[in-house]
């Protein structure tokens, strides 16, 4: 689950994590208040779900209250279009209004889960403020990382080295160490996925500070914190999505005009592709999972032909143990139900696969039986372009 | 022949009394696996299915000779339920349970190292050597005793490849869910070093999918090392990065994790590679003539 900066600064604060002062606004009053409070020099910032925020216009400094009034006035109804929304943009709904600072030097700390060590890795690099997949391509020597072992956590030896590489010196040396040591505090703490502080701030004044921070969690972990749960910014999401998750459905909507709903994560992707290599572009993944229910198939189905790009559809389950005769009634009942005429192509495989396939063909609706993967996407395919 | 488990394999069941539990051991005993004790603390002393049901799974190693667990206990129970096998000395473990949070897994693998064990999953259908053992929820009856060993990140798409392999006359020595979650137990390397010593084994299917460098490193191994067939298909082909397809494990993240990566780094190792799902069996077929 991702959250918002204004957010992950919030947990962090939680945590003893130092952030520059400041406060969420959703309107231009309240966004002259907060300036009244830190100003009078202010920075202005976005919140929505996606990076790249300054070259959209999305960060702003403002000289003075009133300045900042102003550019709450713009900016908080816009719609934002930044190198990862996409062209389509995101709508700002709320702004984060933080005191500006005198900025010595920009430093990048995250920490991630490194699938291959089994283990999470903390990452510093003094090459703060840029995205750090490039700085991953182009230099990853100026990368040092320190993997955190399970039994013992993350080690104050660790945070110093990093802080040693980063060539901090003094108070402000100490100020990282402690920083550091926070961070992967809070990360373990929230079940974080991912917990990135990019730049990371040293003032002037040698204080060091979050500019940014972006955290992500592990959603299988949500249950046990229900205030993180509930930080969930619906809006953010698209809004079928949105409403699958409320029946457990993995749906994800995409480009293309071929829906599919298929049992199984790893099918379902594999439907998706075949669907390209038969030259059509599938509409979304959606995943009833591996068990299907008769409702799971019904809601599955609400949620595929409520896509108005879905111009034909691919079924496919591949039940095995499930039985294909319950399946294809939930097929039917919820086509006769929702009465779409989306063309649609069911391939069935598992127990009791000709009572199933006998029902779908008796039922009156225009379904397309296939009997192989392979079959189905070649018959869904030109049906989509008709 | 096989690996990991066979006719002599003996089951104890973790959390049998569920539904879930209950449901898939009836699947494995009419299957013909060896299910021996059921596990469920505090019914220690009655009996499920016709099995005793026990308090711990110290007493289900103890008493009847279990040697293998198949865990259906729910997510934020499941890395306790694998420790508990691990440390009773049960030799391998197969995690069904799907939603154990990532941190909980790092603990288990760290807990495991020094033990004598392998864990199979979490999120997995579990392992099946057809005709003598399965400890899982896969259909039995697609699968047809071989010389075909399949080692998957996916459920269904496995099935599929099974269902391919057996339409061409092919069977299967031991097909092998890893699971779909970012951390799992064994992992296609340590997989594949057991295929190469099974005699029996003459051609590997291995399905991967985005996410992660596992299928780069098995490319790796695959190189070096591997001398019978394989045949992979990586599904993720048309996911668009960024996004958790259903697994918690299949996503492109910073770039990286990508289809096309995985397809390269095996075509390099010489692995017959199926672009299309469909091809699977087809590519079988080829790479063993």
């Amino acid at each position: 689950m991702k959250i918002h900066e204004y957010q992950a600064k919030q947990i962090l604060n939680k945590h003893g994590v130092p952030t520059p002062q400041g406060e969420v606004a959703d309107n231009p009053s309240k966004a002259l208040e907060v300036t009244q409070k830190i100003g009078p020099k202010t920075v202005l910032k976005a919140q929505v779900h996606a990076g790249g925020r300054g070259k959209g216009g999305g960060i702003k400094l403002a000289g003075n209250p009133q300045e900042a009034e102003q550019i709450a006035k713009e900016m908080i109804g816009m719609t934002l279009v930044t190198p990862q929304t996409g062209p389509e943009g995101k709508k700002v709904r709320r702004i984060l209004v933080e005191e500006a600072l005198d900025i010595d030097k920009e430093l990048y700390i995250g920490i991630v889960i490194d699938r291959a060590k089994e283990a999470p890795v903390v990452m510093a690099s003094s090459q703060g403020g840029v995205e750090i997949e490039k700085v991953a391509a182009e230099t990853p020597e100026s990368i040092f990382k320190e993997y955190i072992n399970p039994a013992t956590g993350f080690l104050p030896f660790q945070a110093r080295n990093l802080a040693f590489k980063l060539a901090l010196e003094g108070d402000t040396f100490k100020q990282a160490v402690k920083f550091i040591m926070g961070l992967y505090k809070t990360f373990e703490a929230t079940d974080a996925s991912l917990a990135e502080i990019n730049p990371l701030l040293v003032t002037k004044q040698g204080n060091v500070l979050a500019l940014d921070a972006k955290m992500n969690f592990d959603d299988n972990a949500l249950p046990r914190h229900p205030d993180i749960k509930e930080m969930r910014d619906l809006d953010e999401e698209e809004p079928l999505e949105v409403e699958a998750s409320k029946f457990n459905l993995n749906y994800i909507k995409l480009d293309g005009n071929v829906g599919c709903m298929v049992n199984g994560a790893g099918l379902a992707m594999a439907t998706m592709d075949i669907i390209m290599h038969s030259g059509g572009m599938p509409a979304n993944f959606l995943d009833v999972g591996g068990g299907v229910s008769e409702e799971a198939v019904k809601n599955a189905f609400k949620i595929l032909v409520s896509d108005k790009d879905v111009k034909a559809a691919l079924i496919n389950i591949f039940g095995g143990i499930v039985r294909c005769d319950l399946v294809a009634k939930g097929i039917v009942k919820a086509a006769k139900e929702l009465k779409t005429n989306v063309p649609m192509v069911v391939r069935l495989e598992g127990t009791n696969v000709e009572e199933g396939k006998k029902i779908l063909e008796e039922s009156g609706l225009s379904f397309h039986s296939a009997g192989s993967m392979k079959e189905a996407a070649e018959k869904v395919v030109p049906l989509a372009q008709q | 022949m096989s690996i990991i488990i066979d006719e002599k394999t003996r089951v104890v069941v973790q959390g049998i009394t569920g539904g879930e539990g209950t449901f898939h051991t009836q699947r494995m005993q009419e299957y013909g696996t060896a299910v021996v004790a059921g596990v469920t603390p505090g019914k220690g002393g009655t009996s499920h299915l016709g099995v005793p049901v026990f308090n711990s799974v110290a007493d289900a190693v103890e008493k009847e000779g279990a040697n293998a667990s198949a865990i259906f206990v729910p997510a934020f129970f499941a890395a306790d339920a694998v420790m508990e096998s691990a440390a009773a000395g049960i030799k391998c473990i197969v995690c069904i349970t799907e939603g154990i949070p990532t941190f909980d897994m790092i603990q288990v693998k760290s807990f495991l190292k020094d033990k004598d064990c392998c864990m199979i999953g979490p999120n997995t259908p579990g392992i099946i050597s057809p005709g003598k053992c399965k400890i899982g929820i896969m259909p039995g009856h697609i699968h047809t005793p071989g010389s075909i060993g399949i080692i998957s990140r996916s459920g269904t798409l496995t099935y599929e490849a099974v269902d391919q392999v057996t339409q061409l006359g092919y069977g299967q020595s031991t097909a092998i869910g890893i699971g779909g979650d970012p951390i799992v137990g064994l992992k296609f390397i340590e997989l594949l070093k057991l295929f190469k010593e099974d005699k029996d084994t003459e051609g590997v299917i291995l399905i991967g999918e985005i996410g992660g460098t596992a299928e780069e490193e098995a490319a790796e191994y695959i190189k070096a090392e591997f001398t019978k067939p394989v045949v992979s298909f990586i599904a993720g082909q048309t996911a668009p990065p960024g996004r958790r397809m259903g697994h918690a494990g299949a996503i492109i993240a910073g770039g990286k994790g990508t289809a096309k990566e995985k397809m390269e780094a095996l075509e390099v190792a010489g692995v017959f590679v199926a672009k299309s799902p469909a091809e699977i069996g087809q590519k079988v077929k080829e790479s063993l003539s």
